[in-house]
């Protein structure tokens, strides 16, 4: 019965993902752009490890976001994964609580080269409203080397793609 | 005002929300006779008041039967301490210890008085919260050695987890004994995203503070936002428009609606129906571009203000929300049919983490997770606030306990707010979005209550004779909530943890501060 009732309901619904004929989207063109250099610098794909420093969990709920059917992210090669042992990319969101700085530096150095890591949030960029404290270090560049900063409070969908694809399109050797 | 035999001279301080000073000693007599009548402890924090010549200060928050008391007892400079309230309201433990770690002030002959939000970032005989705290003083870098309580026997092992989990979800540990695949005992360490939230308030102006307020726990902007401008527009005996107001409880509805529809989703997920995740999480996106659309932000962010809101909507606005409101409801129906019908998701939703009523009781389990183990508590219905007192809320109860409850009180509220909204929006009072506030005369303070998505979320404001803020309070709902977890989980099977975890869907942030 339940079964009939799925089916039904994803052949009504159809495909929500963004599609990605249409020439003048320009989050196609990121979207495509953004294939290109996954397929560049991975070959396949690009497997990312959320890391939560500090953040209030506002950033946590657009992370959420791009996992669902309008994105389409694991169509585009980019995946979330459990460890950063797995990971090629780190996105780290919050001011970094001091609580949290000695494991946010063993995840860093838990992840193989190459690595990329991307700040997200204005927390993460700058430390935001919280700022450095008693109990906060401040932005994640406080504590880890960041290859891009996304700010935003929280950066929308589409402005944290667009930090994804900044982050493995960038040659890491001539920027550093 | 009568608790139990007596008059505890309490003041009006809000609508529903009660004012009073005592003795430390008589803290205790007060919180037996609320336990007695039924009642709760919602929130219990100190102050440092020596700047004000009033030595220190423990408040507690307790839900009576006539609405909220707040009561606050003066306590001396030297060795500041009150009687333990954790034996008679057990949700006190956690409050206490941080009151501790962040104050100095002692919970008398407290059963557990291990520290709770220091880790090593600070030392144990300093205290973030005195106002002559030295913030240049170094972190200590010291690793968190924090005593867990050990299984011992043949047999049994530790698994820990976290500060990093393997999700997206917010940094905590939780240490679990097990024996085979059951579970004997769930310790969670919290803490980890101690940010310094309350001593960032000190000082700031009251605009400024609205928009950390929200950022307290970004899933419950809108409920801390609207808390904070409560109690501010009570400590400077200011109102907002009517309009304004309507608007609140407008955006608090729309933030309740994407929070349930994200967790049904998750909830399908963690049985292993993505179907179920795929299609709540087409709709939530859908609500959310069409808040961002209306409102200029997918979560509300900073909307509401002290004296109003930030953003009105216009009659086509109206239009197009009402009508999304009635398509989302009919999909969240038909998805609704497929979780009832479907075998695996009910027999892993039924019977699992189960919070039976009398423990939820005796514990403190509120919000959202309270009302699923019968717990019937939801202030827009017993207390309201404009404009909840002219919508009549209906509340959504469960007695089961288990996940299956939590989700069911999670789809009766989607209709609810559903109804809300459109109730909202067909009443909205023409007007001002936006009133400033009367200046500050002289040292006052506030409290605002709001029945959150989670749970009822408090935020307590003094603001100085200089009409910045000089202590606010947040409490989140997740403070009661965390305990009942580690109760909910034992004897179920490790697997099962990440289901029952999110079945509840607690605030780190809100709770660790």
């Amino acid at each position: 019965m339940a079964t009939h009732l799925i089916l039904q309901k994803i052949f009504k619904t159809g495909f929500v993902s963004e599609p990605a004929p249409q020439a003048d989207s320009s989050l196609r063109t990121r979207e495509q752009a953004l294939h290109a250099d996954i397929l560049k610098v991975f070959g396949q794909s690009v497997s990312i490890r959320h890391v939560d420093a500090g953040s209030c969990n506002g950033c946590e709920l657009e992370i959420h976001a791009i996992n669902g059917p309008h994105y389409n992210i694991e169509g585009m090669g980019v995946k979330f994964v459990a460890s950063p042992r797995h990971a090629d990319v780190l996105l780290v969101t919050g001011p970094v609580s001091r609580n949290l700085e000695v494991a946010l530096k063993r995840t860093f150095d838990a992840t193989p080269e190459p690595k990329w890591v991307i700040a997200m949030g204005d927390c993460g960029c700058t430390g935001g409203m919280f700022g450095e404290s008693y109990a906060s270090c401040g932005k994640i560049s406080n504590v880890i080397p960041v290859d891009v900063e996304v700010p935003g409070c929280p950066p929308t969908p589409i402005a944290l793609l667009q930090g994804i694809l900044a982050a493995v399109s960038q040659d890491k050797k001539t920027a550093s | 005002m009568k608790i139990g035999e007596h008059d505890w001279h309490l003041e009006p301080l809000g609508n529903h929300i009660w004012r009073g000073r005592m003795e430390a000693g008589q803290l205790l007599a007060l919180a037996r006779e609320v336990k007695e009548e039924g009642g709760q402890l919602i929130a219990l924090w100190g102050s440092d008041n020596r700047h004000l010549g009033r030595g220190f200060a423990v408040h507690a928050a307790l839900l009576t039967s006539a609405g909220l008391a707040w009561v606050t007892c003066a306590l001396p400079e030297d060795e500041p301490a009150y009687p333990d309230l954790a034996h008679i309201f057990p949700q006190a433990d956690r409050m206490q210890r941080a009151t501790f770690d962040l104050l100095g002030i002692t919970a008398t002959d407290a059963v557990d008085d291990r520290k709770w939000l220091r880790h090593g970032a600070w030392l144990a005989d300093v205290f973030p919260l005195r106002r002559d705290f030295d913030a240049s003083q170094p972190a200590t870098h010291d690793t968190d050695a924090y005593p867990f309580i050990r299984v011992e026997g043949d047999g049994v092992h530790e698994i820990p987890v976290g500060p990093i989990h393997a999700g997206t979800i917010e940094p905590g540990h939780f240490r679990f004994s097990i024996i085979g695949e059951r579970v004997l005992k769930l310790e969670q360490r919290l803490g980890y995203t101690h940010k310094g939230t309350e001593k960032r308030f000190e000082g700031m102006d009251l605009a400024t503070g609205a928009k950390l307020a929200g950022r307290v726990s970004g899933d419950s902007h809108s409920a801390y936002a609207w808390a904070y401008c409560m109690a501010v527009e009570t400590a400077t005996a200011s109102e907002a428009p009517p309009r304004a107001v309507w608007l609140r409880a407008l955006f608090l509805e729309i933030e309740r609606i994407a929070n349930h529809l994200g967790d049904l989703g998750y909830l399908g997920n963690d049985v292993a129906l993505a179907f179920g995740f795929t299609h709540f999480w087409r709709l939530k996106e859908d609500w959310l571009r069409l808040t961002a659309k209306l409102f200029g932000h997918r979560y509300l962010f900073d909307c509401i203000v002290p004296g109003g809101v930030a953003r009105d909507i216009s009659d086509s606005g109206r239009a197009e929300l009402a009508a999304e409101a009635d398509r989302i409801e009919a999909e969240v129906r038909s998805l609704k049919a497929i979780y009832d019908d479907h075998a695996t998701l009910q027999d892993r939703f039924a019977n699992t983490g189960v919070c039976k009523p009398a423990l939820a009781a005796k514990l403190g389990l509120t919000g959202l997770a309270g009302r699923a183990s019968a717990q019937a508590w939801d202030a827009r219905a017993q207390f309201p606030q404009a404009p909840y007192d002219q919508l009549d809320v209906s509340m959504a109860t469960q007695r089961r306990g288990d996940v299956l409850a939590r989700a069911e009180v999670r789809f009766s509220e989607i209709t609810e707010s559903m109804r809300l909204i459109r109730d909202l929006l067909a009443r909205l009072p023409a007007g001002d979005i936006h009133a400033p506030l009367t200046p500050v005369q002289d040292v006052c303070e506030g409290l605002g209550w709001v029945e959150g998505w989670r749970g009822e979320v408090l935020v307590a404001v003094r603001i100085g004779a200089d009409g910045t803020l000089d202590r606010v309070h947040p409490h989140d709902p997740s403070w009661q909530n965390w305990p009942l977890l580690e109760v909910g989980i034992l004897g179920n099977i490790v697997p099962d943890f990440p289901l029952i975890n999110k079945s509840f869907n607690l605030s780190y942030s809100g709770q660790d501060l």
